[in-house]
């Protein structure tokens, strides 16, 4: 039997997929939607401390790809527009009407130890599982202090996440911005602050688009744009990348992963628990397609461990880790070459001037005598880049086939041709 | 597939129903549609639809631009190779050209929709109007006559402007275009596209055209040749071709293209009379043309003739499923023994045929069919008694490799000339490379006369 159920951080959900913190957990009424519709848990919509604030109009841009479907948002949209007391009455009441569902409380302040420890007790108070320290927006927020302005600060990591561990006696995740040159400085600050878990990624800061006939980044307020928070599917492989070293870095170890960046299907939640994460946080794909999503994922998720023989999360947690390693692990001596299945090529060339125009050069056409033409692969000129492969239309047309070269495991630390390793013997 | 509203039971259609059959025959792409079919395309190098296009229109690189958003420029990648692409992209049979061999068809079952691409682009371009996309290079002082203001004819009229001639065009008709105005079927060319293309065309500058005159009887080869610095003739094939059966004269038996030719011109095409019971005879575009159009004016029984089996007729299989989709009867294996009626036809009398030893042969075995009308689209021939010295070969005019006739000065591409398919896009490439090729030759006396 497949079991989706999961912990994270000590929380019990069951499944791996929850509503990341924002738009659409804003509230109860959609929360309860979303739980109706299959979601684990949810991460409730940040709150800070009273007044609230005030949202601008309007508030989201997309990125589109040739087929115009959308693979990227960017929103300049803030925090919790609504009175904490309405946010915790709702928390509250949720929690009671769905035991078996996961809340969150996510929580954001400025630079102040009784801000951070009020705010924390409060939503504690009102029952949730867990807090999350939101440290990432990169927009609007760090303006004001908050948000990125925090968490691209080590030293403001771990201290926001000393102060709501001391305050609260729940399971703390401390959300990390992408916004920083390297992403394991902020997560082993977290770490020494006591967090039991980080959910990253935060947004992207971005530009969207520029609108060409008035001149203004979008979305437009009044005839001004600015940077906002980008997500969804574009932005997968960045928090691919960070789960990965926070999950296999000696410094972050026993620190869990609640992932999130452009989580749409199962099998992108798969790929982030194969590299480490205990559970995925999804706003985007929710967001595009309503929370009806989460059937998929649920049953894809199950589906794929049946047919792999995985019957628990635990079982294919981090099982990618091992094998993600530095470049200078590598085998030097590796050797692929591209294959071309003539029977399924339909010769439209796209491998050929790819290679010839900017790779090496290692497709050549010849005239079929019947007609038509026929691309081969020149071996001694193919580097097995994979790109012919990857651009070729048709799939499983051309495939990489490895080379016997009867060679050791050489990486480039000992390989022949490097000087500094030479220079060390 | 478009289904025709076709005369079901006896009272005929309204004039209304007339008018809508005559619409579009594809409606055009909406924009989302154009981006989401213009992603399909794989964007070949090199690719196989550029190859089938007798104009090489960059395919991929204009349905490119249409993705990009760039319609403006994906038109002008068109309309630099094809003039027409207009035309082409409405009367194209790109069923047999550019869709046939893009590479979709091998992984989605169905090609990128190349035509209405293009229909989608160059729309686009004239009906946002403006300056004309291309320009002239400067002033040669040469004028160069054209004789026919059909495809050919006003290709090669633009591209000898761009290159910096003067062009008067001789057409005997009272409008332009040729077979486009006259002989393709009236919901290929809405909305009297020919003409809005003919009006585009000559935005370009530098091009008149005289009306009503026609060679042999206004004009003659040798006076042309004195006048103008160079020749090009597109006059295409004007005489018909007789079928030599008995009662081939009498009233209602006439030529397809003739039929075509007065429902184009005709305003209220549901006062083009039809008939009850019309027999087509022949197996190509024009047949077809002439059959289903006889079903929108709301003809009862048609039926298309052909000598041979379907394999065998030059009508694209799409364009036969047009004709059997809206309730065309096909014979096939029968050819006109002979025409009978009172004054007028009312009667077929057809031989069955079959082949002997691949030779199609005539049987003894014959049966009649009722007909009010009959159309004749066995082709057209060239009019022999207008070219003068000009050495004709298989009946069409002699040219070499670069459309010069066995007369200095005298180029000739399109229907008179045996260049490819005898096709709208055909023609286009035809006048194009002849202009290509008199503007070369012309710069090489000019250098020549100035040493």
């Amino acid at each position: 039997m497949t079991d989706l159920g999961c912990v994270i951080a000590g929380v019990d959900s069951i499944n791996p997929f929850w509503l990341a913190s924002a738009p659409p957990s804003d509230k109860k009424y959609n929360v309860e939607r979303a739980f109706k519709a299959g979601w684990g848990g949810a991460v409730w919509k940040t709150l800070g401390e009273d007044p609230p604030v005030v949202n601008v109009t309007s508030r989201y841009g997309v990125h589109r790809s040739h087929d115009r479907s959308i693979i990227g948002i960017n929103n300049i949209e803030l925090i919790s527009d609504r009175p904490l007391e309405v946010n915790l009455r709702e928390i509250e009441e949720m929690r009671k009407e769905w035991p078996d569902r996961v809340i969150i409380g996510s929580i954001m302040a400025p630079m102040d130890e009784g801000a951070w420890k009020s705010l924390a007790v409060k939503v504690a108070n009102a029952g949730v599982h867990g807090i999350e320290l939101n440290l990432g927006c990169p927009h609007g927020m760090c303006e004001r202090g908050m948000g990125s302005a925090v968490g691209q600060v080590a030293e403001f990591v771990e201290q926001t996440t000393r102060w709501v561990c001391e305050a609260v006696g729940l399971p703390v995740f401390t959300k990390l911005t992408p916004n920083v040159t390297d992403i394991m400085i902020p997560a082993a600050a977290a770490k020494a602050g006591g967090a039991h878990a980080v959910s990253l990624i935060n947004t992207v800061n971005s530009i969207i688009s520029v609108d060409l006939d008035r001149m203004t980044p979008t979305p437009i307020v009044d005839g001004r744009g600015t940077h906002g928070g980008y997500c969804g599917e574009a932005v997968k492989p960045i928090a691919l990348h960070m789960t990965a070293e926070i999950a296999r870095q000696a410094e972050t170890q026993g620190l869990e992963i609640s992932a999130i960046g452009g989580i749409t299907t199962w099998r992108d939640a798969a790929e982030f628990i194969a590299l480490g994460a205990s559970g995925v946080q999804v706003c985007t794909a929710a967001m595009l397609y309503g929370f009806r999503i989460v059937e998929d994922m649920n049953d894809g998720l199950a589906a794929f461990m049946r047919e792999k023989n995985y019957r628990s999360i635990e079982d294919f947690k981090g099982k990618a880790s091992a094998q993600t390693v530095d470049w200078n692990a590598l085998n030097m001596n590796h050797d692929l070459l591209a294959r071309i299945d003539q029977d399924s090529c339909i010769e439209c060339g796209r491998c050929f001037i790819a290679c010839e125009d900017t790779s090496h050069q290692a497709i050549r056409i010849d005239a079929k005598p019947e007609g038509g033409r026929k691309f081969t692969v020149i071996d001694d000129e193919c580097v097995g880049c994979n790109l012919c492969m990857h651009i070729c239309p048709v799939k499983d047309c051309i495939t990489m086939e490895a080379v016997d070269t009867d060679r050791p495991y050489v990486t480039w630390p000992e390989h022949p041709k490097n000087i500094a390793s030479k220079a060390a013997e | 597939m478009r289904h025709f509203k076709i005369n079901t039971e006896s009272k005929g259609l309204t004039p209304q129903e007339v008018a809508e059959n005559f619409d579009d025959l594809h409606p055009r792409l909406e924009p989302a549609q154009a981006v989401v079919d213009a992603a399909r395309c794989v964007y070949c190098y090199d690719a196989p639809c550029m190859n089938a296009c007798p104009t090489r229109i960059d395919i991929p690189k204009f349905i490119h631009q249409i993705r990009s958003g760039n319609i403006g420029g994906s038109a002008k990648t068109i309309l630099s190779q094809n003039i027409m692409g207009g035309t082409c992209a409405r009367a194209c049979p790109t069923e047999v050209l550019c869709e046939e061999v893009c590479v979709v068809h091998h992984t989605e079952g169905a090609p990128v929709k190349i035509g209405e691409l293009q229909r989608y682009a160059v729309d686009h371009l004239m009906e946002a109007g403006g300056d004309h996309p291309f320009t002239r290079a400067p002033a040669t002082g040469r004028i160069l006559a054209v004789i026919g203001a059909g495809p050919a004819g006003l290709s090669f009229a633009h591209r000898a402007a761009m290159m910096g001639h003067e062009i008067v065009v001789f057409d005997a008709k009272p409008k332009a275009g040729g077979l486009n105005e006259y002989g393709l079927a009236a919901y290929k060319m809405a909305d009297d596209f020919a003409q809005r293309e003919v009006a585009f065309l000559l935005g370009i500058g530098g091009i008149r055209i005289e009306f009503g005159k026609s060679l042999g009887a206004d004009l003659m080869l040798e006076e042309l040749r004195s006048d103008f610095d160079g020749v090009f003739i597109g006059a295409g094939l004007t005489n018909s071709q007789s079928l030599g059966a008995e009662g081939e004269d009498l009233e209602g038996v006439r030529d397809a293209l003739d039929f075509i030719e007065e429902i184009r011109q005709a305003k209220d095409k549901s006062k083009v009379s039809v008939g009850d019971n019309v027999i087509i005879i022949g197996g190509g575009n024009t047949a077809i043309d002439a059959a289903v159009q006889a079903k929108c004016l709301g003809a009862r029984n048609v039926t298309l003739v052909y000598r041979r089996g379907p394999e065998a007729m030059s009508a694209t299989g799409w364009e036969q499923d047009l004709a059997t989709a809206n309730g065309v009867a096909m014979r096939f294996w029968a050819a006109p023994k002979s025409f009978s009626g009172s004054g007028k036809v009312e009667r077929i009398s057809l031989s069955e045929t079959e082949l002997n030893n691949g030779k199609l042969s005539v049987t003894e075995r014959s049966f009649e069919l009722p007909a009010d009308l009959v159309l004749k689209a066995i082709g057209q021939k060239l009019d022999q008694s207008a070219f003068g010295d000009l050495e004709i070969a298989d009946g069409k005019i002699a040219v070499d490799e670069n459309y010069r006739t066995s007369v200095s000065g005298v180029y000739a591409g399109g229907d008179c000339i045996a260049s490819g398919e005898d096709l709208t896009v055909q023609a286009v490439e035809d006048g194009k490379q002849a202009a290509i090729a008199c503007d070369a030759d012309l710069r090489a006396a000019m250098k020549g006369a100035a040493k």
